[in-house]
């Protein structure tokens, strides 16, 4: 009875040794304070997306500090300051660490909860999310990769217009920071010169909240909720007056609405398509001679956006898109597809976990942010290194997710003006390691979505551009590890993308910020 | 009684693997109330056969076509080791693979998770035509290979380091028996080879919390040493965790309960001292964010006796007392 005792108490503490961790936090909740290396106090010049210039919508001059309205101002701040509670400090260093930086990821928790298909009719036909009942099955909207990839564009590329326009006001006000103002207001994040009004943390909240009227409708009130709690934390820091806020949020829901007016005419609104123009891809892909491209969903699921090809593009202009279409794929009946397709046979039936892991990581399938939103989180990450202002950090934003619309923009114009059917219609032994899309092969909107990406990250941070290049090759052969692209896919798409970075690169080396 | 009881001890053991559907299965060897004894080693192969067409996504019973019957086959190695009459060592290492029978989905395969028990009997009292016993059993599970617990239902397994807590009791009355116990696990965070998942909001990280769980498992039937014929009815639930949105894919972290009813058959072979056949069935009556999944196995056993001659004998005399 004893030996048994002390061997169960041995194995007990064995037990313990293994002792269970409960404990994942996110790799940027403790993300450093955003202190910039530099004000970028001339951003005001720098070229906005949209804008005509940063003074298309007006800002008031904001009341002079020694006046008793800011005076009140400043009281509200010392109210809040004499006793902080410990939800609110966190506030302070959430949002601290940067409005940019917090408002991508929100974006990407978004576009992750939206980021499913929805389930078929009793018929066999699928419902289509509607914008107008955006809270009714299926929930507007599908956020699936090229939606993703237009929403990160579209609320990045206002944002930094609208804080282009902030700083333009903030260097010709010059409204010193509460801080700086009154020496008994504590500044509860890293100080500098930049003046406050407007300030650029409602700047951001106000673009925010206004673009997700068109992009998430169903989270107006989730989104409006973090926008508060942005400003809110900017005046409990000392960072920013009442007034400064105000100024900051109207800017930017002006801004913003210049975006959605763009947004609503940019022909996303009818790239789902209909049972005709579903039809006629079919019928024509046939009379070329090929296999047509078929859905391998039951019931089979019409194509994923096919008309996503004929969307306004940010970096140039649509009569561009087909100029950068590549070239066909190798025909369904050649003997370089069936070369092709052996390998993916062999891939698939010889998975290593090296292999498998790449897969894996590089999945970005439902209910994920998607390949932009993978790539947005890798540029912030890296970005939170960098001490960009935070108007340098939308700009640099700006640039990667207008580059990766423009690549799903350039990928859906090809994946439909070809039509090409997967590795597993062509040859059904061929089973998947990662989910197949429901969308024509040729090409990789993995491939194409990384190497404009990498393109343009590689000329923001220098340092980085051979790791992204790597990422980038390893994003594209992932999708032919998993069995849904073949090798021509993977190629055509890199070189692709690569191309659509190159206009993004050009814009950066001459929007006044290099 | 105590006879019949220590004789079932010398010369059984009751091996099987218990299927949960999504969860993968587990080989769970410690859940009975029978001991080997001391320096005597049970062990052998348990092959199982799982599948389902209808899961719960979250609460709401569904097929989906493009998954079509999702099926485990799993073979394991298991073996029960007395360190002493009433101090057991048990483990089981089971191979699964997994297949869908419709859609594009590939199957994965591979050796799951390492379980290890120590089972305790620290009280054992004879009442003239009864037997009560109390038992205490700690394991420990922990994945051998590198599989991917990320691509649910064809996961192989959670992958998740797991720590077992379980109390039994054991009540026979003749050859008819009842065993009653209760599980906690501690269930450790898993890692995936992703850095970004969303589960009811978006983690960018590559780490998995998970909840952990309990199981309740009621058995009850005919027990003798040639002979053991009993049903069980296993409740297993997860502490926490979220359900399957709308149209998802299985998470694992989701909140997985089963319900499941079955019969375990165990008979002794006449012909070969020591050398066993099992065979068991069971159901899944209700559950969340699992597939209803039915089971069929199998396995054979052999008992080797690794007890010196000379001690045997006295260990019978001193059985006597």
């Amino acid at each position: 009875m004893k030996k048994n005792l002390s061997f169960l108490l041995l194995v007990i503490f064995l037990m313990l040794q293994l002792s269970c961790s409960k404990d994942a936090p996110n790799t940027t909740d403790n993300a450093p304070l955003l202190a910039p290396n530099k004000t970028d106090i001339d951003a005001g010049i720098w070229k906005p997306v949209l804008l005509t210039g940063p003074t298309e919508f007006p800002v008031a001059a904001p009341a002079a500090i020694t006046t008793p309205g800011y005076i009140a101002e400043l009281n509200e701040i010392k109210g809040y300051q004499r006793d902080l509670t410990a939800s609110q400090e966190a506030s302070i260093r959430y949002w601290g660490a940067g409005g940019v930086l917090r408002w991508n990821e929100l974006m990407r928790q978004l576009v992750s909860k939206y980021n499913l298909p929805p389930y078929q009719n009793a018929d066999g036909t699928y419902p289509f999310p509607s914008a107008n009942n955006p809270f009714a099955y299926p929930l507007f909207p599908f956020a699936n990769p090229p939606y993703a990839a237009r929403a990160y564009a579209y609320v990045s590329a206002a944002q930094y217009d609208a804080l282009v326009a902030a700083w333009h006001y903030k260097k010709l006000y010059n409204r010193p920071a509460p801080y700086k103002t009154d020496a008994s207001i504590k500044a509860k994040l890293p100080t500098s010169d930049l003046p406050s009004y407007p300030s650029e943390d409602a700047v951001l909240a106000g673009v925010t909240a206004e673009m997700m009227k068109l992009l998430f409708p169903g989270e107006i009130a989730f989104i409006q909720q973090k926008a508060d709690e942005q400003k809110l934390s900017k005046i409990m820091a000392g960072v920013a007056t009442r007034s400064d806020i105000e100024a900051g949020e109207a800017l930017g829901r002006l801004v913003a609405q210049k975006f959605t007016t763009r947004a609503r005419a940019d022909r996303a609104g009818a790239a789902a398509g209909n049972q005709a123009s579903w039809t006629a891809l079919e019928t024509n892909t046939v009379a070329r001679g090929e296999i047509p491209w078929i859905s391998m969903e039951t019931p089979k699921r019409p194509p994923m956006l096919p008309g996503f090809g004929n969307v306004r593009p940010f970096l140039f202009d649509e009569t561009t898109t087909p100029t950068l279409r590549p070239g066909p794929p190798p025909s369904t009946s050649s003997e370089q597809m069936k070369k092709e397709l052996a390998e993916i046979l062999d891939f698939v039936k010889n998975p290593t976990p090296e292999r498998i892991r790449i897969t894996h990581f590089w999945a970005d399938g439902i209910a994920t942010p998607t390949p932009p939103g993978h790539w947005g989180a890798i540029a912030d990450a890296d970005f939170i290194k960098q001490g960009f202002s935070e108007v340098r950090w939308a700009r640099n934003m700006a640039l990667l997710n207008m580059a990766m619309m423009d690549a799903a923009i350039v990928c859906w114009d090809t994946k439909f003006f070809y039509f090409n059917p997967r590795p597993s219609q062509l040859n059904p032994e061929i089973k998947t390691l990662t989910g197949l899309p429901n969308f024509p092969a040729y090409i990789s909107g993995h491939s194409t979505f990384s190497a404009a990406a990498a393109t343009i990250l590689s000329h923001i941070v220098p340092s980085r551009a051979k790791e992204y290049d790597a990422m980038a090759k390893e994003a594209s052969i992932s999708r032919m590890y998993g069995g849904i692209h073949y090798r021509s896919d993977c190629e055509k798409g890199l070189e692709t993308g690569n191309k659509v970075g190159a206009y993004a690169v050009s814009r950066a080396k001459t929007d006044g910020a290099d | 009684m105590q006879i019949i009881k220590t004789s079932i001890h010398r010369i059984t053991c009751l091996l099987i693997i218990t299927m949960a559907a999504c969860i993968p299965s587990k080989a769970q060897t410690e859940i009975d109330g029978i001991m080997m004894a001391k320096n005597n080693y049970c062990s052998g192969l348990m092959y199982n056969y799982s599948s389902w067409d209808q899961y719960w996504e979250g609460t709401l019973k569904r097929n989906n076509l493009n998954l079509g019957t999702v099926s485990t086959t799993t073979i394991a190695y298991m073996g029960n080791y007395g360190v002493s009459d009433k101090l057991n060592v048990l483990f089981g290492l089971p191979y699964i693979k997994t297949k869908a029978s419709t859609g594009t989905f590939s199957g994965l395969s591979g050796l799951q998770d390492l379980s290890l028990w120590v089972k305790w009997m620290p009280y054992e009292k004879d009442f003239g035509k009864s037997v009560l016993a109390f038992y205490a059993i700690g394991g420990v599970s922990l994945p051998v290979s590198d599989y991917t617990p990320d691509l649910l239902p064809f996961s192989i397994g959670l992958r998740s380091k797991t720590l077992s807590l379980r109390a039994m009791a054991d009540y026979q009355i003749g050859s008819w028996f009842a065993t009653v116990s209760g599980t906690y696990v501690v269930r450790d965070k898993v890692t995936l080879d992703r850095e970004l998942y969303y589960t009811t909001q978006l983690h960018q990280t590559n780490e998995v919390a998970m909840p952990d769980a309990s199981s309740i498992n009621i058995r009850a039937g005919y027990r003798t040493g040639r002979l053991i014929a009993e049903a069980v009815w296993n409740k297993w639930t997860t502490l926490g965790g979220f359900d399957i949105t709308r149209n998802n894919m299985p998470f694992v972290s989701n909140r997985m309960n089963a319900t499941m009813l079955g019969v375990n058959f165990k008979y002794n072979l006449k012909g070969v001292d020591g050398l066993s056949l099992i065979a068991n069935a069971n159901a899944t009556l209700s559950g969340r964010n699992m597939g209803q999944a039915s089971n069929i196995g199998g396995g054979v056993f052999y008992i080797l006796d690794f007890t010196p001659k000379k001690k045997t004998e006295k260990k019978a005399d001193t059985s006597k007392k």
